[in-house]
């Protein structure tokens, strides 16, 4: 009798990888209805958008390289970076915003590259960048939160949303706003709880900022399911906000009109937890030891407050993360766990090992 | 008793429960049982019998050939009927020597008997009997035993280990035999006790999903000093290193031998293979091996006699070949795929697989790998799977080396995890065999390295030698003129003979160098004998440049033939010269 010939291990557990990315996409739901409770229709066309654009892409490209089309497009790794771009552009940006941001995440950033599990950077991080350099006036307006809205107007319905995509129709007056991170930057010269008083955004919120707080809860819940299913290990989420604590606590500055803001805003304010859970934690680009995460999510944390306090952008998620992947390999070499049987940690990059 | 807990290590379903319903059992005789000359580490054993040869059951058929050798002997009574390269148990399903034996039903016993006071008995006699009953480790590795209980390390033992954690899953064998034998088991770790020097302290490791295996020992241990520690189950902790740092929280260093730390670590099973050789006299000829699998109607351990063709074996469990995946020779985190079951249960095969296709599925096709580091998570030895991953595709052999790839054991955890279904192992497999032989080639090219240089020193001595002579010879002779110009009447007296000295020198130096008339002609005689073979080697290559070559060639060839010609001629005339010279000489 003859057999097939397969080497060890027979057994497999059942985990695949399109099960995982399906799992962060599921993860999303909460910070995605928190973000259509308070800011309306947007953010859920955005996605729509993102997601037909990139399997488009993604299967051209995949074709034009002369792969199967189907296996790869099964992974769901397209779909998962069109979502996190969706979430993370403006509610009610125009379709050409979304269009050419998924664009760029798929062809330039991902597949130029080599496809999945090859590209250095995160590719929905990359496009962020780009369009926020290009189109700043499209990437910095913002919803106002439903609970802010001037008295008689109310968030665009859904079709009208899509109109307001569409055919860049503007939607009403007071529809659009600053977000509490702009407003802090901007409230020159007021006291930490002059602006508390002062801004709505602020003196109608539970803890952060009216809304946000919402969103950042929402993707933290999100981002706690997927730890607990050890999607990926604690190491790199904690130790980024862990970073942003300690940097908000030591400039806190006593609440001075200099100062950045407090680390409770920090936390809940912007794409802090979407950051930290969702964005940060993209494995491809990331350190791969957990010392390493460590780190890497360390210096992402640094680099988020610095940007936002001293910077000249209000939120920065995607420059720090793009910064720590650039840094994620200087890293790896350093930070490789100690073997069973050796006395010290090894380098990476060590010829011999001393004794 | 405390117990440490190693990094990472996965829970595969256990499957255990399939084949431990019913006792050991034992297989009918098969007709033919094939023994390969290697089944351990180590060089292949020598037939000691020939084709023809009746032989008992217990009889030697095979000498060890080394230190790390072990012997085999008649699993049964018979007759040798082949002894020939067969396909054996190999994952990469090769061919090795191997002795057939046709049974001839009686299995009839060889006289033995085993040591009489082993309490008396010296540790040297018992490693001696130990080594010619062939027992080598039968967890898998099939390491030499009595090597491993050889005295003579530099450090004393101080802790036994025994092996009892059978971690793969699907595996009963040792469960089934510690169930059933527990007795015959601490007996044999006694002897081994003894042959080390009594160690103060011996442990059984053993995982805490085998209650009845643990119960089974516990009233045979008790005042023997020995102690059952149970842990945790998670494989792989049947490992050598892995379980003894979950009994003694110590890691051996990398590249070192549990020996080097002062502790052995023995399977369970060789313990009773022990027993049997001493107290029994009995050679190592059958082990318990678990046949299980869903392709199977009846899973159960059997106690097999080596040799035993697998497909013996799943003729006598309802095996259906239809429903059957793949066929394993181990467990399924382990096991090597067998392409034919004609291949024979060796000392180490502790578990036959034949798994349906529900169990084991056929693999998936390998995705791209995300580096979502659950490979590093599941690595008993902290090493980065997916980095080692990586850098394996790019044959990059330092940063392998700088990222501890020959400490990983292939445990599999990795490759079990992988939500990309990457064969991991298969790829560590590869690079580990890449850098070996690169490193072999390194050690030969260093060689001719070496060599070569010290030709060429020794070749740039000998001239500088030369050029010191022939200074020094020169300096003297101007010396001499010098001296002649500087007092010519001084010179005309003793001119005659300073001249008729030089001469006498030179003479006596063409003379010892001259050699005799009789070695002179063998010399020749060997350059003649030397052109001869070159002719006739140069003939026979333009002999076999058939139609393949061009004319070119072919007259390269012919040339090559003349020219060889020409030189045997040449050193023909020259011989004849000397002789007709020395004949010559001789008639004067």
């Amino acid at each position: 009798m003859a057999f097939k010939q397969i080497s060890s291990p027979h057994a497999h557990a059942s985990q695949n990888t399109a099960k995982v990315m399906q799992l962060v996409l599921w993860a999303t739901i909460p910070g995605l209805i928190a973000l259509t409770i308070h800011f309306g229709w947007g953010s859920l066309i955005n996605l729509v958008l993102a997601t037909v654009t990139a399997v488009i892409a993604e299967a051209l490209i995949i074709k034009l390289r002369g792969r199967p089309v189907a296996f790869y497009l099964k992974d769901y790794s397209a779909v998962l970076t069109a979502v996190l771009l969706g979430l993370a552009l403006p509610p009610l940006a125009p379709w050409w915003v979304v269009v050419v941001g998924t664009l760029f995440s798929i062809v330039i950033a991902k597949q130029l590259y080599g496809g999945l599990g090859y590209n250095p950077f995160n590719p929905a991080m990359v496009s962020y960048v780009v369009l926020l350099i290009s189109f700043p006036i499209q990437m910095t307006t913002w919803v106002t939160p439903a609970a802010l809205l001037p008295e008689g107007i109310s968030h665009p319905g859904l079709i009208e949303s899509v109109q307001i995509v569409f055919s860049g129709l503007n939607p009403a007056d007071g529809v659009t706003g600053a977000t509490p991170l702009d407003s802090f930057k901007y409230a020159d010269g007021l006291l930490v709880d002059q602006i508390y008083a002062q801004n709505p955004l602020f003196s109608q919120a539970a803890f952060a900022g009216l809304g946000w707080e919402w969103v950042n809860i929402g993707f933290l819940i999100g981002g706690l399911v997927l730890l607990a299913s050890r999607i990926f290990t604690w190491h790199g989420p904690v130790a980024m906000l862990a970073a942003m604590t300690l940097m908000s606590v030591i400039f806190y500055d006593g609440g001075s009109s200099d100062s950045p803001g407090s680390a409770l805003m920090h936390l809940f304010s912007g794409a802090t937890m979407m950051g930290a859970f969702f964005i940060m934690t993209d494995p491809v680009s990331s350190a791969v030891s957990n010392r390493g995460r460590l780190i890497y999510g360390a210096l992402i944390g640094v680099l988020v407050y610095i940007i936002r306090a001293w910077g000249t952008y209000p939120d920065a998620i995607a420059f720090a993360v793009l910064l720590a992947n650039f840094a994620a390999p200087f890293i790896d070499n350093y930070t490789l766990p100690r073997t069973y049987g050796h006395t010290d940690r090894r380098r990476a990059t060590e010829k011999e090992e001393d004794s | 008793m405390r117990t440490w807990i190693t990094p990472g290590g996965v829970h595969p379903p256990e499957n255990k429960h399939q084949s431990v319903t019913m006792p050991i059992g034992t297989l009918p005789l098969p007709e033919k049982l094939l023994i390969p000359l290697s089944q351990h580490i180590g060089t292949p054993a020598v037939p000691c019998v020939e084709v023809g040869k009746k032989v008992l059951k217990g009889q030697k058929i095979a000498e060890a050939s080394g230190p790390l050798s072990v012997p085999m002997h008649a699993p049964t009574s018979g007759t040798i009927s082949a002894i020939e390269h067969r396909p054996i148990a190999h994952s990469s399903g090769m061919l090795a020597p191997c002795i057939e034996i046709t049974s001839d039903g009686r299995d009839k016993w060889k006289k033995h008997e085993g040591f009489k006071d082993v309490e008396n008995a010296t540790p040297a006699a018992l490693v001696k009997a130990i080594g010619d009953a062939g027992i080598a480790g039968m967890g898998g590795a099939g390491f030499p035993s009595a090597v491993k209980l050889s005295p003579g390390y530099q450090r004393p033992i101080h802790t036994l280990i025994i092996n009892a954690t059978e971690c793969e899953p699907y595996i009963t064998a040792d469960d089934s035999a510690i169930r059933e034998r527990a007795a015959e088991i601490i007996e044999g770790i006694g002897i081994l006790s003894h042959i080390l020097g009594n160690p103060s302290n011996i442990m059984i490791g053993i995982e805490d999903n085998k209650p009845e295996a643990i119960a089974a020992l516990e009233p045979h241990v008790e005042d023997t000093g020995i102690s059952v520690v149970s842990f945790p189950t998670k494989y792989p902790s049947g490992g050598e290193k892995q379980l003894i740092y979950i009994l003694t929280g110590k890691e051996i260093p990398s590249g070192d031998l549990p020996a080097d730390i002062g502790m052995v670590c023995v399977n369970i099973g060789t313990t009773y293979a022990v027993k049997r050789a001493i107290v029994d006299g009995e050679p190592l000829i059958s082990r318990v091996t678990t046949m299980t699998g869903d392709a199977c109607g009846i899973n159960r351990n059997y106690e097999t006699l080596i040799g035993t063709p697998v497909s013996h074996m799943l003729a006598n469990s309802e095996f259906n070949e239809e429903t059957c995946s793949r066929l394993v020779m181990g467990g399924p985190m382990m096991g090597f795929s067998l392409t034919s079951s004609d291949v024979p249960i060796v000392k180490t095969t502790n578990c036959i697989l034949a798994p349906s296709y529900d169990e084991i599925p056929d693999d998936e096709p390998a995705q791209p790998c995300i580096r979502c580091g659950m490979c590093a998570e599941a690595c008993p030895v902290s090493l980065l799977p997916q980095q080692l991953f990586w850098y394996s595709q790019a044959d990059d052999h330092e940063r392998l080396e700088a990222h501890n790839l020959f400490d990983c054991i292939e445990c599999g955890a990795c490759s079990y995890v992988c939500p990309s279904n990457i064969p991991l192992v298969q790829h560590y497999r590869h690079s580990k065999g890449e850098i070996q032989k690169a490193r072999a080639e390194k050690v030969r090219s260093d060689h001719a390295r070496e060599r070569f240089e010290f030709h060429q020193q020794r070749i740039e001595q000998a001239e500088k030698n030369k050029e010191a002579k022939r200074t020094a010879r020169r300096e003297a002779a101007e010396k001499a003129k010098a001296k002649a110009a500087a007092s010519p009447e001084k010179s005309a007296s003793t001119a005659g003979g300073g001249a008729a000295d030089i001469i006498a020198a030179a003479q006596a130096r063409a003379a010892a160098k001259k050699v005799s008339p009789e070695q002179q002609q063998a010399k020749f005689e060997r350059s003649i004998a030397g052109a001869e073979m070159r002719l006739q080697m140069a003939e026979e290559k333009l002999a076999d440049a058939g139609e393949g070559h061009s004319d070119e060639q072919k007259n390269i060839l012919t040339a090559a033939v003349e020219g060889a010609r020409q030189k045997l001629e040449q050193a023909k005339g020259r011989l004849a010269e000397h002789i007709k010279q020395h004949n010559g000489e001789q008639v004067d």
